[in-house]
């Protein structure tokens, strides 16, 4: 038996996405650099994909987790170093 | 990051400081401390390399081979930061200036740049053995973002971050840093490191995609 889906047909030019397409795509999608016809497959897919949905929730947690690491602070020495140096250009004139 | 000056007056700024949310008392900005240091204030220099110091010699250090090389950098930077003073016009942030003028001392310092780096490692970021043959997920990824919040403490989870930033390869941790760690915008990240925004992308994925997989690893259970 063949069921016939005019609308759908229609539609989808491109093939859907698979999920291993997904993880490669994430970054251009999270960076908005996907064409509206992409964006919208990409979509597409998340709607219907929990692993691919869970996916980019993971990788949105990891840039934050990852805004988190912070620096070291400044050591005694480089603040002595550093502080020595900006008497030097000052006297430079 | 240390936020060093906290709690001082901020002076002539209608912008609000930057920030992290309300938790931080507010912290005079880096205009404000700029127009302090044109006008000779050492101690608004001294807030500014409390603030910017730490960032810079870690991005130093992915550029030349060794910590005293990476601050003899940092301190170029800044004798050519309050050298370029005037000419700085506040077009990007103070923080993208020294960053730029940082990465350019460190790539004619740095040994680095005569070998030749790729772009990026080839192959996919997710391991195709997670997949079954019509590509959808035979592994797929297991829930951790709770476990972020709660099984091991932040720092714990920072430091593994940090182990994990230091293993990737120089380009992707250039990226990864300045963008997601320094928070830049793509396009201050693609001015600072001379790249173009695909270039950029392309490093930031495999970056990212580590991170992730040391994280899964670390709380998920996953196969490695």
């Amino acid at each position: 038996m063949r069921i016939w889906f005019p609308r759908l047909r229609a539609r989808s030019r491109q093939p859907e996405l698979v999920c291993q397409q997904v993880v490669e795509l994430v970054t251009n999608y999270l960076e908005d650099a996907l064409s509206a016809a992409d964006r919208k497959r990409f979509e597409r897919h998340l709607a219907g994909c929990p692993h691919c949905t869970e996916y980019l929730a993971q990788m949105r947690e990891t840039i934050r987790l990852a805004g988190r690491v912070t620096a070291e602070d400044l050591t005694p020495g480089m603040r002595t170093d550093l502080t020595d140096l900006y008497r030097r250009w000052r006297a430079e004139g | 990051m240390n936020w060093g000056g906290c709690g001082e007056a901020v002076i002539g700024d209608s912008r609000p400081p930057q920030s992290e949310g309300d938790t931080l008392p507010a912290m005079e900005s880096d205009e404000g401390l700029l127009r302090r240091l044109r006008a000779g204030d050492e101690g608004a220099f001294v807030t500014l390399v409390e603030r910017h110091n730490g960032a810079m010699l870690r991005l130093a250090l992915s550029f030349v081979p060794s910590r005293a090389v990476a601050e003899e950098v940092v301190q170029d930077t800044w004798l050519a930061a309050l050298r370029g003073l005037g000419a700085f016009a506040g077009r990007s942030s103070l923080k993208t200036w020294l960053f730029t003028i940082l990465v350019n001392r460190a790539r004619t310092t740095g040994v680095r740049e005569a070998r030749s780096v790729p772009i990026a490692d080839a192959g996919p970021v997710v391991d195709a053995s997670r997949f079954g043959p019509d590509g959808a997920w035979a592994a797929p990824p297991e829930h951790w973002i709770e476990e972020a919040e709660s099984r091991i403490d932040a720092v714990k989870l920072s430091e593994l971050l940090r182990i994990v930033l230091d293993t990737l390869p120089e380009r992707q941790r250039e990226v990864v840093l300045l963008r997601d760690v320094e928070e830049l915008t793509s396009a201050d990240v693609c001015q600072v490191l001379a790249i173009s925004e695909a270039n950029q992308r392309v490093l930031l994925h495999r970056g990212r995609a580590k991170l992730r997989r040391a994280l899964e690893t670390e709380l998920g259970g996953a196969p490695r």
